[in-house]
């Protein structure tokens, strides 16, 4: 119809993981894995094999460079087993009876991966997401699934994403991420907001055409293909003047924030890897808020061992030099499921997720106690427990930590008791708060807090609008625990995605917050936002709310 | 020296013979020229000690008693040196005197 005319404009609409701008071509993720046709001879399958391994072998020791030592301790594993002949004999016996070098590799890898699965031990059980990321590799690589080059400062579009694919991107050449499906609360879009990539998730799955310009503008939600002359004015001066509003912020990054009528805010960082501080001044935060510990249990990184933990959360507390670090215990379950850990279940936000699997697991808990007591001494540790819904659970925890810590005594091993306190994500803790005065602190989780207060799945991206922490229910319930942290004086902060919204910033503030923790990108934003705010100034925030 | 030896140690690090170990493991015996084999039992079977599927495969965990034997050149301190990852915990820095090493 318009054979000559301009490609018709294409407007997808999505919801923000990580706010920003991109302006670049389209790059399709290779989504699915085409078929695999058959070469015709053994030698030729053969040498097809023997190829893609070695290519597999080349590009995971090129994604060791850059790595922290734990991180690349376990790629290194991967790359042992990749340089390892066995898998390639027991692959060239099934080619030589007339199989193809992508069912052969299937095969012997599948039956590695069900063996390491049925393993009792947990350790070995968690391997079997490794054994699973070799064979998708190689196999990737015999279809030429990801012979497709990125190009710089693409805007990445596929259904999801894994956390592994999203680090093993060059992010410094700029691009963005746009997900079909995907949820503001995961680990991807959680990688993207701690390094300030643009991001939106639930962008539908409408055609989006390979290679054509686009503009991604993440704070307003909208991904633009073929854009016009007037798209692109507009987009150039939105991106303009959030820019200008960055600088102007960023200026003061490095001083304390403290509201416009002069009260002391802190304004600590969330982390997810002890990798992440290596990008943070640690004058630009008052601490560590939160620091996850899934990512030493996650994916390929399997179940780790006392070491592993204790040197992951001493970097964090030398780079902290002091400042409180607050270090959450295992959150696994819910949307985190970790091999050899969870549990499958119908209904896992519900489930065994938290704390509750913790005391479910006390070996594997008490692994994660010893490498936090042994840190305890080497910094301002505090040790949250996730999920915690009754007071019963807290006195279980005490008690193993003081059940370890007589241990390592016995041993003569270093060691200190941190403050233990608790996640707010729960809303019976939420309600009554003064029942689990054995916490030493409480920090809201507002993210699942939200999703437990309107029963909105928050990995369901078409419940996005039910997944607002600024619904008035649950403001009312931050504002609860805030008024009773302050009565009881008892340390009151947030860590969810909302304390990382300069927009509800003012909401948070007005509830009685006065500790907010934060995306490492948004700790100059986050600082203008209390900057501008006052006693005064929430009174007409809350009139037009 | 062309020669045969044998040893026996218990796996007694927490994770037993996993990732890591089984890396450390695998790297120190391609060092030398004799052939390296474990096993968990004198009857076998007996698993090439150079090659971290075999190692890995043989999913040891703390615990475990593994048998090491070797043959051909440096195989005396092939094992002593195997022998001695073990008992050192792999190097994994696991049940010191205290976090200062980490």
């Amino acid at each position: 119809m318009k054979a000559r005319a301009m490609p018709d404009l294409i407007r997808l609409s999505g919801r923000t993981a990580s706010p920003g701008f991109a302006a670049g071509p389209i790059h399709i993720v290779g989504e699915a894995r085409t078929s695999y046709r058959p070469l015709g001879s053994a030698e030729a399958e053969e040498a097809a094999l023997r190829q893609a391994v070695a290519a597999a072998a080349e590009a995971t020791a090129d994604s060791m460079r850059g790595l922290d030592e734990e991180a690349a301790s376990i790629i290194e594993f991967q790359l042992a087993m990749l340089e390892d002949d066995t898998f390639v004999d027991a692959s060239l016996a099934r080619i030589q009876s007339g199989v193809t070098a992508f069912n052969a590799w299937a095969k012997v890898l599948d039956l590695e991966v069900e063996d390491y699965r049925a393993s009792d031990d947990p350790y070995f059980q968690a391997r079997s997401a490794d054994l699973a990321d070799i064979r998708d590799r190689v196999l990737d690589i015999l279809t030429g699934a990801v012979q497709q080059p990125v190009p710089p400062g693409a805007i990445q579009v596929a259904t999801d994403m894994s956390p592994s694919h999203f680090l093993a991107q060059d992010w410094d050449k700029g691009g963005g991420l746009a997900l079909r499906a995907g949820s503001v609360s995961s680990h991807v879009s959680m990688l993207a907001r701690s390094r300030g990539i643009p991001a939106l998730v639930g962008i539908g799955f409408g055609a989006v055409p390979d290679l054509a310009a686009a503009l991604l503008d993440a704070e307003s939600g909208v991904l633009l293909i073929h854009p016009d002359e007037i798209s692109r004015t507009q987009f150039d001066e939105t991106r303009g003047a959030s820019r200008a509003a960055a600088t102007a912020a960023g200026r003061d990054v490095d001083r304390p924030a403290s509201t416009a009528d002069g009260e002391a805010v802190a304004v600590m960082v969330n982390i997810a890897q002890p990798g992440d501080v290596g990008r943070i001044p640690i004058g630009h935060c008052d601490g560590v808020g939160l620091m996850r510990t899934e990512f030493l249990f996650g994916g390929t990184h399997g179940l780790p061992d006392e070491a592993t933990q204790l040197d992951a959360y001493l970097k964090v507390l030398v780079w902290a030099a002091g400042k409180p670090v607050t270090i959450r215990s295992i959150d696994a379950g819910g949307d985190k499921p970790v091999e050899g850990l969870t549990i499958a279940e119908d209904n896992p936000f519900l489930g065994m997720r938290g704390i509750r699997l913790s005391l479910a697991k006390p070996e594997i808990f008490r692994v994660q106690i010893r490498a936090l007591l042994r840190a305890a001494p080497r910094g301002a540790l505090k040790v949250m427990l996730p999920m915690v819904s009754v007071p019963g659970e807290i006195d279980s925890a005490l008690a193993l930590f003081a059940e370890e810590a007589e241990g390592l005594a016995g041993r003569g091993i270093a060691h200190a008791m941190p403050e233990i306190g608790i996640m707010v994500e729960v809303p019976s803790v939420a309600v009554t708060p003064e029942r689990f005065f054995r916490a030493a602190f409480l920090s809201i989780g507002s993210n699942d807090l939200t999703q437990y207060v309107l029963a909105a799945s928050r990995d369901n991206a078409a419940l996005g609008a039910l997944s607002s922490a600024a619904d008035p229910a649950v403001l009312r319930l931050i504002g609860t625990v805030a008024a009773h942290g302050a009565a009881a004086g008892i340390e009151v902060s947030l860590c969810g995605d909302a304390a990382s919204d300069p927009k509800l910033v003012p909401l948070l503030l007005a509830a009685g917050l006065r500790r907010l923790s934060v995306a490492p990108a948004q700790l100059a934003a986050v600082k203008a936002a209390v900057r501008a705010w006052s006693r005064t100034s929430a009174v007409v925030t809350e009139g037009e709310s | 020296m062309t020669g045969f030896a044998t040893a026996e140690v218990i796996i007694s690090n927490d994770v037993g013979l996993h990732a890591r170990p089984s890396v450390k493991f695998t790297k120190l015996a391609k060092l030398y020229p004799c052939s390296v084999e474990i096993a968990l039992s004198s009857e076998g079977p007996w698993l090439n000690a150079k090659s971290i599927v075999k190692v890995m495969g043989a999913k040891a965990p703390k615990g475990t008693r593994i048998l090491l034997r070797a043959s051909g050149d440096q195989s005396g301190e092939a094992v002593a040196a195997l022998r001695a990852l073990v008992e050192r915990h792999f190097d994994e820095g696991q049940g010191d005197a205290g976090p200062d090493q980490a």
